[in-house]
This record gives C-alpha cells, sequence and structure tokens, in this order.
C-alpha cells in the first residue's frame, strides 16, 4: 500500500511537473493526503485531472462572490480552491455560494475542509446530487462512497453551517440526568470536610 | 530573576548552530532514558559462519514490542560503496512494529535488502542499510580470533564496524504513515524510531563480529571486551537528507532549539545552586576533557575548532579555581562570563555541561520537541500583503541585503536524484539540471518575494 506520506510527496511534485508552482503544488499534495486518509478518490480525480489539464485550458477565479459562474470553460478545481480558501474569512460572511460548472470538482473539496477548519465552522457541500459534510477538517461525512473520477458538474452549492447543538434541550437534560447518577449527595460532614476543609471562607 | 532567551539573530547562524555539543536533549542519549526499563530480547540470529543471515532484537514493555530485522548479505568487494549508486550492502535493517512472524521475516526478506527498490507496510516503522569499515571489521575478527582484542588505537580511529548509508522512517517506500504512531507516549521525543534502529543495529555489529570470530577459531577466540564495545558507535556516511529536511519542517528545528534555550534560561535563573548539582557540573566537565582530546578530524577547520575549545577551557578552568558557586544566580554570572570570554565553540559545549545535573527542567522539555506540523501551514487568508512584507523586513533584514545577482551567492541547487529519489546538491553554474531545482533555496526566495510585492503597482497599505 502506498503510504500517505508518499501520496503527498509524489502529488505534490506531480502538480509542480504540470506547471503549477512549488507553493499550489504543496497545497495540492496536502490534500491528496486529506482525501485519502478520508477514504475518498483523490489520487484517481487527479490523474485523470492531470490528463484533461493542458488541453482544456481551465477557467480561473480571482474574487468569490455569492454566485460564481463559468460559463463555456468549467473552473479550474486547484485555483478556486486556493481562492477560497485564502478568502474565507470574507466568504464565511455568506450564507450560501454557488460554484456553477466546475471540472474534477472532488479535488476543490479538501480546501473546503480546511477552510471549515479556520473558520470553526462546519460546512455543508453539495456537488449536483452527493452531499458532503465537512467538519472543521477532522472528518467529512457523505452519501458519496464510490471511487470513481467525476469529470465535472454542474453546481456546487456550499453552505455555513452555523456551531449549533444537533440535540434538543430536552434530549440533552435527559442524559444530563443519567450522567448525575456518578455523582455523590453530599452530606453534612461531606460538606464540612471535603474540599477546602479546614480553611474559613474570609481568611 | 528573570533572564531572556538568547537572541535568535545571535544563536541561529551557522557558526552557532555547528557549535552545538550533545547534551541531554540529545535525540539519542533522551531515546536511551526513554528505553532503559525496556525488556531486551535476541529473539532471533541465525548467521552462518561467514555472519550472513538473518536475526531479530526486540524491545519490549507491556504490550508494546519493537523488533529490528537485520539482513546480512553476502557482497562482493568491488559492489560494496557508501554512494547512491549502491544497490548492495552488507546488512539491511528494518523496525518492525510487534514480534515478527516467519511470514512476516520472509516477506521482508524479498523487500528489506532492496532498499528503495523493496516495498514495505504500514507494519514496518524505519528502514535503513549499513556497509563494514571493512578495516575496523577484519582487524577486529583477526584478533578475536587470535584470542586478542582489538588495538584500541586503531578502533579509536573510526570508532564503528558498521556505518549506515541511509536511515528512512515517516512514510518511505510503505512505511508507516507517522499519524499511525505519533500519539505514542514513548516515542514522543525526536527521532526516537530511527535512535531505536540505529541503537539496535550497533548491538547486531557487535554480536556479529563476536560470531564471526568464534566460527573462525572455535577453540581461541575470545569475545569484544565490554569496554571496547561501549566505546563504539555507528558511523554514518552522510546525513545529506537533513539539510532539506531543516528547511522543510521549519516547526520541528525552532522546537528542538527552543528546548534547549528554555533550560538553559531556566538553569541561569536558579537562584542557588546546591552542592550536589555543582559538583555534577564540575565532575562532567573534567570527565568530558578526557573525551575531547579523543575526537579524530581530518577537517582542518574543525580541529581549529577543538584546539580553541581546549585553549578556552583552560581559561574557563583558571576562572572558576576562584568561582563563587554560592552567591545567588551563579549560573548566571558563569554563563556571562563565559559569552564575554570565551568562543562559540566552548560556550556552546559549556551550555551542555550546565544541563548535566537538571533532569527536572530536562525531562518535561523532551516531550516538546516534536511538532503537529499541520497547524502552522494553512493559507493565512486574514493575513495581508503588508503583514508580510513587515514580516519579511524584520525576520530577514540579513537576507534582504543580500545579492542574489551575484554567482556566488546563488551558486548550488538541490534536486531529486532520478535513481534514489533522494535530494542532492549540485553546483548550478557547472551541472545540468538546475531547472528542476527544488524549493529550498529559501533566503533567494524570501528576497524575491520582497522584490515582487515591492514591485506591484498596488501600494499595499
Amino acid at each position: 500500500m502506498i503510504s500517505l506520506s508518499e501520496i503527498d510527496t509524489t502529488t505534490k511534485r506531480a502538480t509542480k511537473a504540470m506547471g503549477f508552482s512549488w507553493g499550489v503544488a504543496e497545497e495540492v499534495g496536502k490534500n491528496m493526503r486529506l482525501l485519502e486518509l478520508y477514504g475518498l478518490p483523490g489520487v484517481k480525480n487527479l490523474n485523470e485531472y492531470f490528463k484533461n489539464y493542458k488541453i482544456e485550458n481551465y477557467k480561473s477565479i480571482k474574487v468569490i462572490s455569492e454566485i460564481n459562474e463559468a460559463t463555456s470553460i468549467p473552473y479550474c478545481p486547484i485555483e478556486l480552491g486556493i481562492n477560497f480558501l485564502d478568502q474565507i474569512t470574507f466568504v464565511e460572511n455568506v450564507k450560501e455560494i454557488k460554484f456553477i460548472n466546475i471540472a474534477f470538482p472532488l479535488l476543490f473539496l479538501p480546501f473546503i475542509s480546511r477552510g471549515s477548519e479556520v473558520i470553526g465552522k462546519r460546512i455543508f457541500c453539495k456537488i449536483d446530487e452527493k452531499e458532503f459534510l465537512l467538519n472543521f477538517n477532522q472528518t467529512i461525512y457523505s452519501n458519496f462512497l464510490k471511487s470513481e473520477v467525476i469529470n465535472n458538474c454542474k453546481l456546487i452549492n456550499i453552505s455555513f453551517v452555523d456551531n449549533v447543538n444537533t440535540f434538543t434541550e430536552n434530549e440533552w437534560n435527559e442524559i444530563y440526568k443519567i450522567s448525575e447518577k456518578t455523582f455523590v449527595e453530599e452530606s453534612e460532614s461531606l460538606k464540612r470536610d471535603a474540599a477546602g476543609a479546614g480553611l474559613t471562607d474570609n481568611d | 530573576m528573570e533572564v531572556q532567551l538568547r537572541d535568535p539573530n545571535e544563536l541561529m547562524k551557522l557558526s552557532r548552530l555547528g557549535s552545538f555539543h550533545q547534551s541531554k536533549l540529545s535525540f539519542l542519549r533522551s531515546f536511551l532514558k526513554e528505553f532503559k526499563d525496556w525488556k531486551f530480547n535476541k529473539s532471533l540470529f541465525d548467521l552462518d559462519e561467514h555472519g550472513h543471515g538473518i536475526a531479530v532484537y526486540s524491545l519490549s514493555k507491556k504490550k508494546r514490542t519493537y523488533s529490528l530485522i537485520c539482513f546480512a548479505n553476502k557482497i562482493n568487494d568491488s559492489e560494496r560503496s557508501d554512494r547512491v549508486i549502491a544497490t548492495k550492502w552488507d546488512a539491511a535493517f528494518t523496525l518492525y512494529d510487534g514480534l515478527p512472524t516467519k511470514l512476516d521475516i520472509d516477506r521482508l526478506k524479498k523487500n528489506v535488502p532492496k532498499q528503495e527498490g523493496g516495498r514495505l507496510t504500514f507494519k514496518e516503522l524505519t528502514l535503513s542499510r549499513a556497509n563494514k569499515s571493512i578495516r575496523m571489521f577484519e582487524h577486529v575478527v583477526k584478533s578475536l580470533s587470535n584470542g586478542n582484542q582489538p588495538d584500541k588505537k586503531i578502533l579509536s580511529k573510526v570508532g564503528y564496524l558498521y556505518r549506515t548509508t541511509a536511515v528512512y522512517g515517516s512514510g518511505k517506500f510503505g512505511l508507516a504513515d507517522r499519524f499511525r504512531i505519533k500519539n505514542r507516549k514513548e516515542i514522543y521525543g525526536p527521532f526516537r524510531l530511527e535512535m531505536m534502529l540505529v541503537y539496535l543495529v550497533r548491538q547486531f555489529t557487535i554480536d556479529q563480529v563476536n560470531h564471526i570470530a568464534k566460527f573462525k577459531n572455535p577453540k581461541k577466540a575470545v569475545k569484544l571486551d565490554n569496554d571496547i564495545s561501549r566505546n563504539l558507535g555507528i558511523g554514518n556516511s552522510t546525513g545529506l537528507g537533513m539539510a532539506p529536511f531543516i528547511v522543510n519542517h521549519p516547526t520541528l528545528l525552532n522546537n528542538w532549539i527552543l528546548a534547549r534555550e528554555k533550560a538553559l534560561k531556566k538553569v541561569r535563573e536558579i537562584k542557588k545552586i546546591n552542592h550536589n548539582d555543582k559538583e555534577t557540573f564540575l565532575l562532567c566537565l573534567k570527565k568530558s576533557l578526557k573525551n575531547i582530546s579523543s575526537w579524530n578530524t581530518e577537517s582542518e577547520y574543525q580541529n581549529n575548532k577543538i584546539s580553541d575549545l581546549l585553549n578556552d577551557l583552560k581559561k574557563l578552568f583558571n576562572f572558576i579555581e576562584n568561582f563563587d558557586f554560592k552567591k545567588d544566580y551563579a549560573f548566571n554570572e558563569l554563563y556571562i562570563w563565559i559569552e564575554k570570554n570565551l568562543k562559540d565553540e566552548c560556550i556552546e559545549y559549556l551550555v551542555s555541561m550546565m544541563l548535566e545535573p537538571y533532569d527536572k527542567i530536562i525531562d518535561p522539555l523532551i516531550s516538546e520537541m516534536s511538532s503537529e506540523e499541520e497547524r502552522y501551514f494553512n493559507i493565512p487568508g486574514h493575513r495581508t500583503i503588508k503583514d508580510l512584507r513587515n514580516i519579511l523586513e524584520e525576520k530577514y533584514n540579513n537576507i534582504l541585503k543580500i545579492d542574489f545577482n551575484d554567482k556566488q551567492s546563488n551558486k548550488n541547487f538541490w534536486f531529486i536524484s532520478k535513481n534514489k529519489e533522494e535530494p542532492r546538491y549540485a553546483e548550478r553554474y557547472k551541472e545540468v539540471g538546475s531547472e528542476l531545482e527544488q524549493p529550498l533555496a529559501i533566503a533567494r526566495d524570501i528576497k524575491f518575494l520582497y522584490e515582487r510585492i515591492n514591485n506591484q503597482k498596488i501600494v499595499y497599505q
């Protein structure tokens, strides 16, 4: 089995060899490590992307706005990702962002995952019908389990999930009540002699 | 009293870093301390009369076991090379996570001797190979088989029976990725598994030489004396890979140096030095003089440094004859005198000696010498170009003064060898391949970045 370290190093070098700068190549290396760590087909998609890269001349993006559309030529997922991560603290203020027409969208995913860690919020990402919940760059929760190449997608929809509990107050109270069974009811003597014993309150 | 950490502008220069000496924070010493109560076992030692075959050494504690698997091979003298072109070595090694089964050993036998040409798995942690120092090895075998101990003078000129030509870890060639093992407490310190491999390899070399001598002359052969064995280490033929490693892992380098600096600061902040600690310091100093006089090098530069070190130590001994260790903050006063009166080599030598009595200061710092690098290398989208320019001007001021159009300042380049997939170093204006240069010329690239920022049409506020 190829180690994650080898995946990182080799994809970084391959990205540089394709004409990207060393800085961008380093980011791609980290991303491939992440995707493969989470069991997503990063290397497979990158390989296919490289085969198309010189032919397609994918569209770049500078400033990310609410709706971003590439008309005839699809967006480059790497350029898109670098800019997304660079602008993450600004774009998080927009509730929902749409990207229309993106090549190899799976290569964009690790940038969103890393963005989730930077802003400390979960990010929900929908690539056409495939759903991904990116949890602070710790895990990726998804309904996409196939090891396949996604050459293109019509729409990526990104929304920032506010930090709220996944449970109701009532559910929490019920759990808390059970946990109380590990507590000891303090008797008068315990109240007197346990923590802080021997000290007067105002000494 | 609070002592300030030493100034990085003074400290982080090659001349000063190159004067550092081993201390209690050194990788090998901290490894030995951690593993001293582990159970050592020679699980397998199946060598023929020439010392070729397989050996397994294990270190165990509670439910954890690490095993070194050694493959000693027959190679012709013409095949032995420490250079990158080598494809055969006297011995090849891997450190296995657990106790290997016969199946594991059979699998590894097909791969480990091939080194870069083989494949390892997540069950293997480090990989290495080594060649004999033929003159030493033959001298020792001959002496032992004749019932004599080898000549210590000859041994001291080399200091080892084998030298490694590479030690790999962290995911190379299929080895276990660091994330799989990084939470094991016993390997929190730096390069623990690499140190373990090399330490066990050293034991193998001693066992192998005894084994061959015994086969050669079963009636007369003696074992290598323990004191002589103790003075033998393992040689290292290159170490070139460490240079790009340090450039690529700046937070690690920072943490290694910072641990040492924090230790020195804490020692200098001790108000009253107790008698035992003072005696330990002085004893280490006196004992180490013998050690210094045993250092051999062919480098004139290094010989001069050793000679300066000995001269400076004489000055120090004269000074401390009348030095009062009972006064408050005596180590701080001593350090200030050292800084003023002695050269880099001796200053750093004495820093190491000053750490010797203080396990309580050193031990907690060892676990601070690793780094969760992922935390530090994300794109900082919240920062501006102006921030970047300020950092460059503040932290890299000396670099910005260098003229990289001068060929001397841009003489060499790093590349990845196609043969070995390893970093190598070459002269830019003599060799081919500089167009495939690795991004390791940090000083030059920082200067270029700074110039690019300043030449932008937009004025960054």
